[in-house]
């Protein structure tokens, strides 16, 4: 397992690098927007990658609310923190395309851009309660914050089937059209996001298991005396 | 700004968050080894 961690890292950052030359050279410029355009292939992937991290957050508290299993507690922590990031980006890289396409950063009351901020917000504050909350109950109660906060997740992405909005309509499924050089582009961004996610998980799930032993060996150690037996 | 500078600031942006994040999870791994190096000393109480 070692040794696949960094053979891993060299094909994402390989994956990566050609995911980059084919989204600013490879993909055609679209005719309206021009260059801008071209945001849209780091935006959607990075959406998507947040999507499915918060959906793997879902079944693994789940998971955690069904059998106390530990590891699905770091796995729920692990993907909700690289989730917030991802989701994040999608925050920062949506107004920086509004701006020259819309002629405005952020649309107020906008039903999508509303949606993604709030699904934003509770996933923050998921992290928040499991940094400052002390108690035994933490992970119970994250576990339950999380299934609140995965429901949302269908609800940002069909809000434009179902609400007028300024967004652009869904790329899959939803009666928008994308030449299929564009749509491969995408996809190829996709798989290398998922990948870069993957590597990210697995790193600080090694961190957060090792950080839980610690401690442990912490909370050990203070029941010891000077001279190592219990007190 | 132009249309290029925008794709700029918001591939920028992006790489710029991870790095960040990525910088986090760096910082908070030196912190455990420390953590763990302490462990691994002998007890100064007495």
């Amino acid at each position: 397992m070692k040794r696949a961690f960094p053979i891993l890292g060299v094909l994402t950052a390989i994956l990566l690098s050609y995911a980059l030359y084919e989204a600013l050279v490879a993909a055609p410029t679209e005719q309206t927007m021009g260059d801008v355009q071209r945001i849209f292939y780091y935006h959607v992937p990075s959406a998507w990658t947040a999507f499915t991290l918060f959906l793997i957050n879902f079944v693994a508290s789940i998971l955690y609310l069904v059998r106390r299993n530990p590891a699905a507690d770091i796995v729920a922590l692990v993907s909700a923190e690289v989730g917030v990031v991802f989701c994040a980006v999608v925050l920062v890289t949506g107004p920086i395309w509004a701006r020259p396409v819309w002629g405005i950063w952020w649309a107020p009351g906008d039903i999508r851009l509303t949606s993604t901020l709030v699904l934003w917000l509770i996933y923050v504050s998921y992290l928040v309660l499991r940094r400052f909350s002390s108690s035994g109950q933490t992970p119970t109660l994250a576990a339950a914050l999380a299934v609140l906060g995965a429901l949302c997740v269908p609800f940002v992405y069909f809000s434009i089937w179902f609400f007028r909005t300024q967004h652009p309509q869904p790329v899959m499924g939803g009666g928008g059209s994308i030449d299929p050089r564009m749509l491969h582009v995408l996809l190829i961004n996709w798989l290398a996001f998922m990948c870069f996610a993957f590597l990210v998980c697995w790193s600080r799930y090694r961190l957060e298991s090792l950080q839980r032993e610690v401690d442990q060996a912490h909370a050990l150690e203070s029941l010891m005396d000077p001279h190592g037996s219990m007190r | 700004m132009s249309g290029n500078g925008y794709l700029f600031a918001a591939y920028a942006a992006t790489w710029i968050i991870h790095i960040l994040y990525l910088g986090t999870i760096v910082s908070r791994y030196w912190r455990l080894k420390r953590e763990i190096e302490d462990l691994k000393k002998p007890s100064v109480r007495s």
